[in-house]
């Protein structure tokens, strides 16, 4: 069973990236989205373990996605990614899960 | 009372891919150590070595202050902004991500290895504007004292970056006792050894050797002739 991570980032040439890297690992399955409204939709039609929150987005925009996943899918967990490739993203993963 | 945590050689993550050697002090890539994630803002100190002619091709980064410093041999860079570059031995190069670039990275001379350090800081501010800078410093005409490579400060000595942390190098050719006081309250200091032997803290340091010490405001260092060593003071508090 995979456990479902979704990524948001602006960038989308970054989160194709992201998403292609995680998607190497058999064990993960992810689903990018570049805008915060395309991430709540996502949220609210699937079933995610891991939120990722990639560059783009104002100290405010990252808050306010926390603030409303913290209110309406409590169990979800939120990492920030830093570093837009492969070398900090299986530790984000593997520390956001557990 | 100061904390301090002592990361042998030995103990680092390795990665070997033929054309690249890399020694990881922390989690990166293939290499996971929940123990070893991180020194404050400090996130990575990869210790690379590529082959000639070989190298890292386009790859994107962000949000990041990442910082190369080139050991022996020549670093080609190329980025998004336009940027073409190279780095040698006594160069420091500089690149804020930000929100977003592209850029690769090889061995510019065929048939020598280049050997550098590639260390990423955790940014002060995330999606800045990106960024790309290169330094030249002289440790010949500085021997036996720091000389400062980085800092905040746009205008102080090296380059700056989105962070409150001071890189400094050193290069000893005779015994040599120094004190360094911490430039801010909160920061830590990561002593890197990169040549030779280093006593600080109490701790004897051998060659590739790291050494983290915070909750205090000033170290000592011994140093013995032939010994180089990077510090780098960053905040503990990301």
């Amino acid at each position: 069973m995979s456990v479902n991570i979704l990524v948001v980032c602006v960038n989308q040439d970054i989160l194709k990236v992201i998403v292609r890297l995680i998607n190497a690992n058999e064990n993960w399955a992810a689903v990018g989205k570049s805008s915060l409204p395309d991430a709540i939709d996502a949220l609210l039609a699937n079933h995610f373990e891991l939120l990722l929150i990639g560059s783009g987005f104002t100290e405010s925009e990252e808050q306010g996605m926390a603030d409303y996943v913290q209110n309406t899918i409590p169990d979800l967990r939120i990492a920030k990614h830093y570093g837009g490739g492969s070398g900090l993203l299986s530790a984000e993963i593997y520390q956001a899960l557990s | 009372m100061a904390q301090i945590i002592l990361h042998k050689a030995d103990t680092r993550g390795g990665a070997n891919h033929g054309w690249l050697k890399s020694f990881h002090t922390f989690s990166f890539s293939s290499y996971y150590n929940p123990e070893r994630i991180q020194f404050g803002a400090l996130r990575v100190l990869n210790d690379d070595q590529v082959d000639g002619g070989m190298g890292f091709g386009d790859h994107p980064h962000d949000n990041m202050e990442i910082i190369s410093i080139a050991l022996e041999g020549s670093l080609q860079h190329e980025d998004s902004m336009g940027n073409v570059a190279v780095i040698e031995p006594g160069e420091i190069q500089v690149m804020s991500a930000g929100t977003g670039l592209y850029h690769k990275e090889f061995n510019k001379q065929a048939d020598k290895p280049v050997k550098f350090l590639q260390i990423w800081v955790f940014p002060n501010e995330r999606n800045v504007q990106p960024r790309y800078d290169q330094q030249k410093y002289d440790l010949d005409s500085h021997r036996n004292e720091l000389v400062q490579i980085l800092s905040p400060d746009r205008a102080d000595a090296g380059v700056w970056i989105h962070q409150n942390a001071w890189f400094h190098l050193a290069r000893f050719d005779q015994e040599k006792e120094l004190r360094h006081s911490l430039h801010m309250p909160g920061n830590g200091i990561y002593i890197f050894v990169l040549k030779g032997e280093v006593s600080v803290a109490g701790q004897e340091l051998s060659e590739r050797d790291g050494l983290g010490i915070w909750d205090t405001d000033t170290i000592s260092i011994k140093a013995k002739p032939g010994a180089e060593l990077l510090l780098m003071e960053v905040p503990m508090q990301v």
